[in-house]
């Protein structure tokens, strides 16, 4: 309350919501005055944590061009096992993983996004008694390791839905019921964000329920459900316990599995081949659908800055809340 | 404001989903745990009706699990041992790492974010697959050790050692410790910081009075996040060290659950560990339904 009301008293002067440090005059020996030997250690810590983190996984990849089968030590440059007969292109076990993965990503985004989106939105606008307890129900699966729900979910398919059987359609439900708690957290953060005033709005102004919906709630949305999409992908692409134990086959084998079970193994380099495939296309179809991300939510920074640097606004909320 | 009946239309297929498949297949899992034995098959049979309901797995699995004097004690005992290291590996390491993210970075700041969330991408198995490669005994580990005369030549860091299986939690997991604390104090407000140098607190006297409870939230969503699956975790340990000395709780239900007969065990287990977690999480989740309500008001 008091923020509002000073605010208020002061306007229009925009400089009172920055914070007194940015207001000082800041010329480079200023900062350099603030930069102390602890900062410096954080710096170093920062920078060699992600050394840690990133370069065994580029090590991995520079083994792809190994000239020789083993995945540890180097024997020269080639590139056999990304061209020619040996090569992860070549191996129909490597190219059915890769295949598999990305037809199990892509079922699992396209049901779980929906799905998800369509669920938050019920939970977060329905009054009744039914709302709490299916909230929690549904993100559950967050708040137990993995492994029970893939076992619960093994026995639910072998012992009473008989229709869902083990392979593709079990792994599907599997990473959708994965997936789905993760959808609903992104949504509802988002919804709970948008006042119900804006469809209110709409449906004053003559709109049906319908249009209201299609119109005015759902492109307030499209960044969470953008976001969704993403984390979909990136987890489906990642999972492996609960596709491990839906699975039936080798058809069925995701590269996650695939790569569990051949790396203590006699595997060539052409593992490591297939998985920088897979770790270079998941950056890529992220890095994509974050910048589209970025290009749907740019629209609304302004109307946001507008609300946080015009000082009557907080006095309006408060005074109608 | 929306009719009924357009809102139950949008709910209906997302809740059927979650009734078939969260709660029926928990409840599929405790009757499997609660359920017989197909006395030809030894195929495990779930027992749906409560009428129907034995405790013999549960109390198989509970005798073996008896505190100190059971004889997979131990395994839980290890678990925990493991889980807590690597928590404090991870709180060491992650929280400078988030908090210079955070509260310092600049310029930097999307660089860093973007290579701490590199990790998430690059899948976890690809990145034991690298360490594997590292740590075999002819491996880039080795090349640097056994000329220093740490290690002996062609020492096995992956024959079952305790100390590959932690290095390997701590590497797969840190990623998804650093992200929510970095969230957690992201929100954290720099002026309590001048505060408290103003009031004429020290750089470790503001830390421990102001930093660290302010970033109590986010320290227990990471740990959360990370301890949980790492109660389940069996593929680090498959991966890393393959040895039965070395077993976690994950490892014991994944062995059970692979031998058909031993499945209801697999499942006891599991009805074990979910009560287990839920007490320990019941003070997580109070306080994180505080910090909310503080947040609300």
């Amino acid at each position: 309350m008091g923020g509002g009301t000073v605010s208020a008293t002061q306007a229009p002067g925009r400089a009172v919501n920055l914070p007194p440090s940015s207001a000082q005059p800041a010329g480079p020996w200023a900062r350099l005055r603030h930069v102390r030997w602890a900062n410096i250690g954080l710096a170093a810590v920062v920078v060699g944590y992600l050394a840690w983190s990133l370069v065994p996984v580029l090590i991995a990849f520079v083994f792809s061009f190994n000239n020789g089968y083993s995945r540890s030590i180097w024997q020269g440059f080639s590139t056999q096992w990304w061209t020619g007969p040996n090569s992860v292109f070549n191996d129909p076990t490597y190219y059915n993983a890769i295949r598999h993965s990305f037809e199990l990503a892509i079922l699992a985004v396209a049901i779980t996004v929906p799905l998800g989106v369509s669920l938050s939105i019920f939970l977060s606008r329905w009054r009744g008694v039914t709302s709490k307890p299916a909230a929690f129900l549904s993100t559950v699966p967050l708040v137990i390791p993995e492994i029970v729900l893939a076992l619960a979910m093994f026995f639910l398919v072998t012992k009473l839905l008989h229709f869902v059987t083990l392979g593709t359609t079990a792994q599907i439900a599997g990473q959708v019921t994965f997936i789905l708690p993760l959808v609903i957290v992104i949504t509802r953060g988002r919804l709970a964000s948008i006042p119900t005033g804006f469809e209110e709005a709409a449906m004053d102004l003559g709109a049906s329920p319908l249009q209201a919906f299609r119109l005015a709630l759902i492109p307030l949305l499209a960044p969470a459900i953008l976001a969704s999409a993403i984390v979909a992908f990136a987890v489906s692409i990642d999972d492996f316990v609960i596709t491990q134990y839906m699975s039936s086959t080798a058809a069925t084998q995701s590269v996650p599995m695939l790569i569990y079970t051949a790396t203590r193994g006699t595997a060539t380099p052409a593992l490591n081949a297939m998985a920088t495939v897979m770790a270079l296309t998941t950056v890529v179809i992220t890095s994509l659908g974050y910048l589209l991300y970025r290009f749907v939510s740019r629209r609304e920074q302004v109307p946001q800055f507008a609300r946080e640097e015009t000082p009557t606004v907080p006095v309006l909320v408060e005074g109608t809340a | 404001m929306y009719p009924r009946r357009y809102l139950i239309a949008l709910g209906l297929p997302g809740l059927i989903w979650v009734a078939l498949f969260v709660t029926l297949a928990l409840y599929a899992l405790i009757a499997i745990a609660v359920g017989g034995l197909d006395p030809l098959l030894l195929t495990p049979v779930p027992a749906w009706s409560p009428l129907h309901w034995s405790s013999t797995w549960l109390t198989t699995v509970g005798t073996d699990l008896k505190p100190f004097s059971g004889p997979n004690w131990i395994v839980f005992e290890r678990t925990c041992l493991y889980i807590a290291i690597s928590l404090a590996a991870c709180m060491l390491v992650g929280y400078p790492v988030a908090y210079f993210t955070a509260v310092h970075a600049r310029r930097s700041k999307g660089l860093i974010l973007a290579l701490l969330v590199a990790p998430l991408l690059v899948s976890y198995m690809l990145r034991m697959l690298a360490w594997v490669g590292l740590l075999a005994p002819g491996g880039w580990v080795n090349a640097v050790l056994v000329p220093l005369g740490i290690v002996p030549p062609q020492f096995d860091w992956l024959s079952g050692l305790p100390v590959t299986v932690v290095f390997g939690l701590i590497y797969g997991w840190i990623p998804y410790f650093i992200i929510p604390l970095y969230a957690a104090l992201a929100r954290f407000d720099t002026r309590y910081l001048e505060a408290s140098r103003d009031l004429g607190a020290g750089g470790l006297q503001t830390f421990l009075h102001v930093t660290l409870p302010m970033s109590k939230q986010g320290i227990l969503a990471g740990t959360v996040v990370v301890a949980l699956p790492m109660f389940g975790d069996f593929f680090t340990n498959g991966l890393l060290s393959g040895v039965n000395t070395t077993a976690m709780v994950g490892t014991v239900i994944n062995t059970y659950a692979q031998s058909q007969t031993d499945q209801a065990l697999a499942a006891a287990v599991a009805v074990w560990l979910t009560v287990f977690l839920a007490i320990l999480l019941l003070p997580y989740l109070r306080s994180s339904a505080r910090a909310t309500r503080a947040v609300a008001r």
